[in-house]
């Protein structure tokens, strides 16, 4: 029997069941350690590094002194802190204005109202970033929707937090919908024969069921808010947050932008531990 | 989900061992600022030869316009016409943008202002130009060329484009008396709070430092590009005072268009062509002025890049620019000053143009302050060695922004 190079190939493939994995798995490997890790380490490494003052040529000097201004410069630690409490505000927000209406979506309404709020929730992602928060720019400048009604709190930390918030809400309604939706309504009505008032059942049984879900949400609108820097550009008025700083120093500072962006690194970890320690990513 | 723990655990060791890392190590002392640099070898080019069919071209707006702003505004299409070179452009809204783009290296030529130039030519951006390959270079002004913005030791690095003011623009319904000086701006109990903007860029610690240099001598600050420590913390004071005042802080022309066409900003610092744009938009009614203080502002050159893939698109570029017709029609829909001493006798439905803008009126300049960039070396003519530099200006914009 002649043996073509292609049947050699499938031959050896079905000895080896250690090279049919390494085959099968190296693409995807390969594009996770270069194309994403090894982007990631680039930009690290790449804080060691400094800029020529006068030229802003990068010179690969191996030092540390990025990191300490990032450290000691009162200016990041402002920065840092105002934009933890946007993200902190915009979760807390979300959360909040999420739940009732995942609950209403996914216990309350008829199926074909929940199919038609599904989409409403939905609709706005179809759009684009840039659309919306020029949306609320007009909403919110001067003889905007919201200056003729007399609210517009006008440009600034409350504008930044109204917008992301709208912004990033279907990413903490979609998951409490799906948590929700998969409750057994069995438990809920256990809790009822119990003698559970409604509030005492949502307390005692649908939060500690759906938090896991609502841990998966807040993971979402934190991490958005604190990379976010265009919203900020556009109805934050002369706020900074962490994304403007690193924006502004990426054009002729890399190596300082590279020491800046570890902050929200740093921070989303530190988020990252401290929902693991509740024990609610077990059961993610 | 078990397998998170172990990756989790991993990236926060990483990071405590990165930051262990950077806490131990000390702040060493930031290099000097090169003040007598010598720029990089860089050849010049000798000959012209036949074009490349396309060009890539960094420029403030209003500079490069195939009819994209205005239908009747376009002097690029003829530009491609006569030398086949199609362009490609990329509007900058600040000097440093500029910088950056130049050193991506996939731009053939910039309209560089004096606080990009030198450094460029200190980085090895821009490469000398020739200017016996430029033909209308022989008719701008001698009192542009061969500038220390523009050259270094003899040796011409541009070809100049024009110069302007940066300008007071005020609503004139909301702001009222009108204004005469920058203090309208720099005022912390100004009546016109939260409606006030300012230009997005360290550059603008100028026009504060230009401020105080005229209403508190006293400080002693003799060119606003020139301040020691001691005279860039109060510049900086007056304007994190001012920024109580901000609305937002504009680098994109659009968005000073589009605030003052809305009614949120009512005065702040402009550029001629944004005050123009304005006025057409006719949604409010405004006025741009030079107050009484003077000005800073701007003296533009041609560089062509040290990269350039294109040169002889570049050089023809150049040279068209800066001939009579296309620099009078610049000069007329920037609104500024052309550096062509020919491009006045082209505007011909203002025959006072170039004695409106000053165009050959050098003693009048001497009020306007050109965007320079501040180093160790105070750039003031005094020799003294002890002023802030660029990067000091950089920290400085983002206390105050912060």
């Amino acid at each position: 029997m002649v043996s073509s190079p292609v049947r050699r190939l499938a031959g050896a493939l079905h000895r080896r069941p250690g090279l049919r994995l390494a085959g099968l798995l190296s693409a995807p490997m390969a594009w996770l350690l270069v194309a994403y890790l090894g982007s990631l380490t680039v930009l690290l490494l790449s804080a060691f590094w400094t800029t020529n003052e006068f030229t802003s040529q990068i010179e690969y000097v191996w030092n540390t002194d990025n990191f300490a201004q990032v450290l000691t410069d009162p200016v990041y630690r402002t920065v840092a802190l105002r934009t933890l409490g946007i993200a902190a505000g915009v979760t807390v927000i979300d959360a909040l204005l999420a739940l009732p209406m995942a609950l209403y979506m996914a216990r309350v309404a008829r199926p074909g109202s929940r199919r038609l709020l599904l989409v409403a929730v939905t609709a706005p992602l179809w759009a684009g970033y840039l659309v919306k928060a020029y949306a609320w720019w007009v909403m919110l400048s001067h003889g905007g929707v919201l200056d003729w009604a007399g609210g517009s709190p006008g440009f600034g930390v409350p504008a930044v937090v109204i917008v992301l918030a709208y912004l990033w809400l279907p990413y903490m309604v979609l998951p409490l919908y799906g948590a929700l939706e998969q409750l057994p309504g069995s438990l809920l009505e256990a809790s009822a024969d119990l003698g559970g008032r409604p509030w005492r059942t949502v307390r005692s049984v649908i939060l500690p069921l759906v938090k896991p879900a609502l841990i998966a949400g807040s993971v979402f609108t934190f991490s958005l808010s604190l990379g976010d820097y265009l919203t900020v550009q556009i109805v934050g008025g002369t706020t900074q947050m962490l994304g403007n700083v690193i924006a502004s120093d990426v054009t002729l500072n890399l190596p300082m932008a590279a020491a800046v962006s570890c902050i929200p690194v740093l921070l989303i970890v530190g988020y990252l531990l401290t929902v693991r320690r509740t024990g609610a990513l077990e059961n993610l | 989900m078990r397998t998170l723990r172990r990756p989790v655990a991993a990236l926060a060791a990483t990071a405590a061992l990165l930051l262990a890392a950077a806490c131990s190590a000390s702040t060493s002392g930031s290099s000097t600022t090169p003040t007598g640099f010598t720029p990089p070898k860089i050849p010049m080019q000798t000959s012209l030869g036949k074009g490349e069919g396309t060009v890539n071209i960094v420029a403030w707006a209003g500079y490069v316009e195939y009819g994209q702003d205005s239908k009747t505004v376009d002097w690029v299409t003829p530009f491609t016409q006569q030398t086949g070179c199609k362009v490609n452009l990329k509007v900058a809204g600040t000097s440093d943008e500029m910088v950056a783009l130049m050193k991506t290296g996939q731009y053939d030529t910039v309209s560089a202002s004096g606080d990009a130039t030198l450094r460029l030519i200190a980085g090895g951006d821009v490469a000398p130009v020739n200017t016996t390959l430029v033909p209308n270079y022989a008719s701008i002004y001698p009192g542009l060329k061969n500038q220390p913005w523009n050259s270094v030791a003899g040796t011409s690095y541009g070809i100049p484009h024009g110069r302007g003011a940066n300008l007071l623009m005020y609503n004139k319904t909301k702001v009222s008396p009108a204004p005469t000086s920058w203090g309208a701006v720099f005022d912390p109990s100004s009546p016109y709070a939260g409606h006030i903007t300012a230009y997005d860029d360290p550059i603008y610690i100028a026009d504060a430092a230009l401020y105080l240099m005229k209403t508190q001598p006293s400080l002693g600050i003799k060119n606003p590009y020139a301040l020691t420590a001691d005279q860039l913390a109060k510049v900086v004071a007056l304007l994190k005072a001012q920024k109580k005042n901000i609305n937002s802080y504009w680098s994109d022309y659009t968005k000073e268009q589009a605030a003052f066409d809305s009614g949120d900003f009512w005065l702040g610092t402009t550029w001629e062509v944004i005050a123009q744009a304005v006025a057409a938009d006719g949604k409010v009614k405004t006025d741009a002025i030079l107050p009484s203080e003077g000005s800073t502002g701007w003296s533009d050159t041609w560089m062509v890049s040290a990269h350039a893939q294109h040169p002889n698109c570049a050089y023809q570029w150049m040279n068209y620019i800066v001939s009579p017709s296309a620099n009078a029609q610049v000069a007329e829909y920037f609104g500024e000053a052309p550096a062509n001493s020919l491009a006045c006798a082209q505007i011909k439905d203002n025959p006072h143009f170039c004695a409106d803008y000053h165009a050959d009126d050098e003693s009048w300049w001497k009020n306007v302050y050109y965007w320079n960039t501040p180093t160790k070396s105070c750039v003031d003519g005094s020799g003294r060695n002890d002023c802030t530099d660029y990067a000091q200006w950089v920290t400085a914009w983002n206390e105050i922004k912060s």
